[in-house]
């Protein structure tokens, strides 16, 4: 493959206290530890190891967002990714807007594979890549486990994590991977490789210059903490918990 | 966001032991300071915090424990830049500045103070090699160095001279283009198992001008260790005596002039004071973070013991302390980097410090985890007994007075 695009998204960290802002509008993120989506981090190594071993001869980060984004794309630079595309925008971005954001940035960049995290930790959506795909006219293979090539034939095989067990595709390129947890386990950046991301280039474009209109489609009525776990009971007897199970919490 | 905490758990449960995932129990080791660190800076924090928490931390007490010298961990360290973190990077090292350095080193000791240390010798051995060393010397010994298939020591005090270290008796004798070097070296960290021992001995008259510097190879006949020393702490580390009877060092092997070796080890030694505070830093950040963590926990007479005052004051002033000797830390480094004749002064009062006042943290942990605290399994009495050694090391507390007071009057004259 001559070119890997990846999605790399800014998201609140994965250690860190999420807390809901006082007019239920969303969660607090000013002051809160941020940090490349876990998933798009394991896009990210994927993407390497293609490189790796010689599968793939370029990777590009992509993200899109507030200019902090950029800190991600370094991020997958200092990872080994060769170069970076930001869209800067302050807009909220929905799925669907990004989606269209990147089958534009893959219209200019014609790569052979678009990876992306299966979802992001913040939202949880699990939309992007779907649409993605389907705005694209690729094939499309989510909840990858596992990634080959068959070079000559121009063709992916992925292997995905579904409920009865396990699912392989073959998929003609270019095609939408997204990555689940157990694809890989990302590697870390080194300091020279840290620095060595600072010479790298970042390409700056718009949703204008895309000519997409990332207006949010969906409107958020309300964010709430879930509700506090109570205090447990101990059962004295058999019948007493298929009662309170049957009774109190209504599941049999 | 239930679904977050659901997926969360999941990717916890899932990879507990791996990198990405993996969780420092209790606070998310973030500094009041960060908001000051460049992008570069937070990205080197990142590795190094990635590192802490997935290789470091998790295996800290059974090292501790075994007294195990993590060589493979220490290797993959290596492999990101860890062990060559102010090394040039035309000899493959990471090019780093000293500022740099100190919160690389107090993320990873906040894992692990004891193997942390470590790095910060075979640093400061190698910085002392890039530095001084001759074109050929470089070439020879970074390259393994830097990579940690070679381990290195510093070779300074000796069984009679200690705080006088200009006293030092190891005598380094010329026969035609060689030395003999007979002596012997006390609390050597590495000592036994290091590749490459930077030994200072006296090649001239008796003060600090006779001293040169010499790197002794491992393998070199009369060269001998001691027993590995049973220490208070710093377990996962050899530390033992080295003896040197009758050992031929060709004189490639000398690093600098001759008479310079004091000097060189004196000038190692400010960076070696800042990494040894920063070492501090890291631990007692570990501590105040456990104690933070347990003090909104633990319930007694009805409530939080968070909720009392007594408890309050104390982890007020452990904080101050972090931030204080942190802030003293990085100064200091920033100091060196710029090559101010203030560094001297400036390592001095920050090593004396931060030594100091970071122990007293672990301590307050202790007390503040009560019973706990002095159980193993709740890290922080290991963190006490790695950093009391830091009050004594690089020059005791009291000679960094010493220095204080002599930089001082330098400057009245």
């Amino acid at each position: 493959m001559k070119r890997v695009l990846v999605a790399v998204k800014r998201v609140i960290d994965y250690n860190a206290r999420i807390r809901v802002k006082a007019d239920k509008s969303g969660v607090e993120t000013s002051n809160v530890k941020m940090s490349m989506n876990p998933f798009c981090e394991i896009a990210v190594e994927e993407a390497l190891r293609l490189k790796g071993n010689k599968l793939a001869e370029e990777v590009v980060a992509v993200s899109l967002g507030p200019k902090a984004c950029q800190d991600q794309i370094r991020t997958a630079m200092a990872m080994g990714a060769d170069r970076g595309i930001h869209v800067l925008t302050d807009t909220e971005l929905q799925p669907l807007a990004v989606a269209k954001l990147l089958a534009k940035i893959a219209e200019r960049e014609s790569p052979d594979m678009f990876l992306l995290g299966k979802q992001a930790i913040d939202d949880d959506c699990n939309q992007t890549g779907q649409m993605l795909a389907a705005l694209l006219s690729w094939p499309q293979a989510t909840f990858a486990s596992k990634v080959e090539l068959e070079a000559g034939e121009r063709k992916a095989v992925v292997t995905r994590e579904v409920d009865g067990g396990l699912e392989t595709l073959r998929l003609r390129l270019p095609a939408v991977v997204t990555t689940d947890l157990r694809l890989n386990e990302p590697r870390y950046a080194t300091l020279p490789n840290i620095m060595k991301a600072k010479k790298k280039p970042i390409d700056q474009l718009t949703p204008e210059e895309l000519g997409v209109d990332v207006a949010p489609r969906l409107q958020t009525v309300k964010v709430e903490e879930p509700p506090k776990r109570k205090g447990g009971i101990i059962v004295h007897s058999v019948e007493e918990l298929v009662d309170k199970l049957r009774n109190e919490a209504k599941v049999l | 966001m239930l679904h977050r905490s659901v997926v969360l758990g999941v990717l916890r449960s899932i990879r507990s032991n791996t990198r990405s995932f993996a969780t420092t129990t209790g606070g998310a080791q973030t500094s009041l300071w960060d908001q000051n660190l460049s992008e570069d800076q937070l990205e080197f924090q990142r590795t190094a915090r990635e590192f802490a928490a997935k290789e470091l931390l998790p295996n800290a007490a059974k090292w501790d424990e075994e007294k195990h010298f993590p060589v493979d961990t220490l290797r993959q360290a290596a492999e990101l830049g860890f062990a060559s973190v102010y090394i040039s990077e035309d000899i493959g090292g990471s090019g780093l500045t000293r500022s740099d350095a100190t919160i690389i080193f107090e993320t990873l000791a906040y894992g692990d103070i004891s193997t942390t240390a470590y790095l910060t010798i075979h640093n400061m051995v190698s910085g002392c090699i890039d530095r001084y060393g001759t074109d050929a010397q470089r070439q020879r010994f970074l390259p393994q160095l830097i990579s940690l298939q070679a381990f290195s020591s510093y070779c300074l005090t000796e069984p009679g001279s200690g705080s006088d270290a200009a006293s030092l008796s190891t005598t380094a004798k010329r026969d035609g283009t060689d030395y003999i070097l007979t002596g012997s070296k006390a609390f050597i960290s590495g000592g036994g198992v290091s590749d490459l021992y930077l030994v200072m001995a006296r090649t001239g008259a008796p003060g600090p001008k006779g001293i040169s510097a010499f790197l002794v190879e491992k393998g070199s006949a009369g060269l001998s260790f001691g027993k590995q020393e049973a220490k208070m702490g710093w377990n996962a580390q050899p530390t033992c005596s080295v003896s040197l009877d009758g050992v031929r060092v060709p004189q490639e092997n000398r690093l600098g002039e001759e008479g310079q070796g004091f000097s060189i080890a004196m000038t190692a030694l400010d960076g070696g004071r800042i990494n040894i505070g920063t070492c501090s830093v890291g631990g007692a950040a570990f501590c105040l973070d456990r104690a933070l963590q347990y003090a909104s926990e633990r319930k007694q007479f009805g409530q939080a013991i968070s909720k009392f005052q007594a408890i309050q004051f104390k982890l007020a002033d452990m904080a101050t302390a972090v931030h204080a000797s942190r802030l003293m830390i990085r100064r200091a480094a920033e100091s060196l980097d710029a090559n101010a004749q203030s560094a001297t002064l400036e390592a001095a009062m920050a090593k004396r410090f931060a030594t100091d006042a970071c122990y007293g943290v672990a301590d307050d942990a202790v007390q503040v985890l009560g019973g706990y605290g002095y159980l193993k399994e709740y890290g922080v009495e290991r963190v006490m007994r790695d950093l009391r050694v830091h009050k004594i090391l690089e020059g005791t507390n009291q000679i960094m007075n010493v220095i204080i007071a002599r930089e001082l009057s330098r400057r009245q004259h």
